[in-house]
């Protein structure tokens, strides 16, 4: 637990070890919102410890790693979240394109 | 900070011959240092090799090696022991076996020992060693999904009993194993006569660079009649965003982990040398960053083992993914050094 902010310090499998920490989590929001941008929901860096995710109804949820994001996103989307889901792979060809 | 300690967990469905691998094992005098945790003390082999009882379910053997009886759960047991090692209870160990029961998934074990904080702080998953029994691993396969995932998430597959089957059904069964589980060496065992360092020495997580070949071809009948469980391998030319890759296997993990047996691979995210990437489930074990590449393929290669997911699908997603991470203005940047 950090003792400034409250939040929970963990550890997770995709966190960069050394250098790239916050250009990684910079990154990881925009791939994220771009992913999230049909689902009506977004997501926001907290101050480098945490994502906060909102939705268009003005709930918002903090998530501390990539692995809780998506149980939370799914939540607030109210719909199944599958990147293998052909619809959201066009989506994302398209909004690469 | 101490290293963590190794631990190789032992799976295998029931009668498939795993605690005549784990006694064998026991006796072995190379096995000093090591804490073994089995289901039943009375049921290994060990009579002749006991030096001391320390309690009621703990035995030191000849050769050094600590043998516990697994008393319920492993998360408790497992900190049990590093309690009685430093109480000096126990003496030192280097690292610790663990016989999973025949009928266990292995992937929540797995989750217990990466995900825990303390455990994950004192442990480290060395190996996952698989037996098969010869005579009645194929039936096995067909009527029990845990056994095919036993097969999938192992590191090393040992067929058993090969001396007591037909050759044609024992090299048919090999066969099978491969198309099931590329990543994973299978080596034939006869009533556990393996040296322990085979099994549970040195770096068995890191991926053969000739299993990484594309298998799609081989065994892929034999791999379909496995529950629709399906071995195949992703090879990308371009570098992959370790960003991008993240945010696309949690997503997947989250939202396909059971049917993602296993995701194992070399991953080029723009360094001198891969990203090894290693997966059960939900479960990701830390990423290791090594030096440079095991051959002259510098491609990012990964094999899956899927239960009705189809390569395409997986591939066409990550393309897109990877797509993202180029154009979030994302340079190659790698996951954990080693």
């Amino acid at each position: 637990m950090c003792p400034l902010c409250g939040a929970l310090l963990t550890e997770h499998w995709s966190d960069p070890e050394d250098g790239g920490a916050r250009r990684g989590r910079v990154l990881r929001t925009r791939i994220v919102r771009r992913v999230l941008a049909g689902f009506g929901v977004t997501l926001s860096d907290w101050g480098g410890t945490a994502y906060v995710l909102h939705d268009g109804k003005g709930r918002s949820e903090v998530v501390h790693d990539l692995t809780t994001l998506w149980g939370e996103a799914e939540r607030l989307a109210g719909r199944p979240l599958d990147p293998l889901d052909p619809t959201l792979v066009a989506a994302l060809r398209r909004s690469d394109g | 900070m101490a290293e963590p300690l190794p631990v190789v967990l032992v799976t295998g469905f029931l009668g498939s011959g795993k605690t005549t691998l784990i006694s064998a094992l026991l006796a072995h005098p190379a096995m000093g240092e090591t804490a073994v945790l089995v289901n039943e003390l009375g049921e290994v082999a060990i009579d002749h090799h006991l030096v001391r009882q320390v309690d009621e379910r703990t035995v030191v053997l000849d050769s050094g090696c600590i043998c516990c009886t697994l008393r319920g759960d492993l998360q408790d047991e497992l900190r049990d022991l590093l309690a009685r090692r430093a109480r000096g209870e126990l003496a030192p160990f280097r690292r610790v076996v663990v016989e999973t029961t025949g009928l266990a998934d292995p992937a929540p074990v797995l989750s217990t020992l990466v995900g825990e904080p303390l455990l994950r702080h004192h442990y480290a998953v060395e190996a996952v060693v698989t037996t098969v029994d010869a005579v009645n691993g194929a039936a096995t396969l067909d009527r029990h999904p845990e056994s095919v995932k036993q097969a999938a998430v192992a590191d090393t597959l040992l067929v058993t009993k090969a001396d007591t089957a037909a050759p044609a059904d024992v090299a048919a069964l090999e066969a099978r194993l491969r198309a099931l589980n590329p990543v994973a060496p299978v080596r034939r065992v006869a009533f556990g006569a393996i040296a322990p360092d085979d099994l549970l020495r040195g770096r068995t997580r890191d991926v053969p660079a000739a299993a990484l070949a594309d298998r799609e071809a081989a065994g892929h009948d034999h791999a379909r009649h496995a529950g629709d469980v399906r071995a195949f391998t992703l090879v990308l030319d371009e570098p992959l965003d370790w960003d991008a890759f993240a945010v696309w296997l949690t997503m997947l993990l989250h939202s396909r982990g059971l049917d993602v047996l296993r995701v194992k691979g070399l991953l080029d995210v723009g360094a001198a040398g891969p990203v090894v990437l290693d997966g059960v489930q939900h479960v990701v074990h830390r990423p290791r960053h090594l030096e440079a590449w095991p051959d002259d393929d510098h491609r990012s290669r990964i094999v899956f083992i899927t239960r009705g997911i189809e390569r395409e699908a997986v591939l066409a997603s990550l393309e897109a993914f990877a797509a993202l991470g180029r154009t979030a203005g994302a340079t190659p940047a790698g996951g954990r050094s080693a």
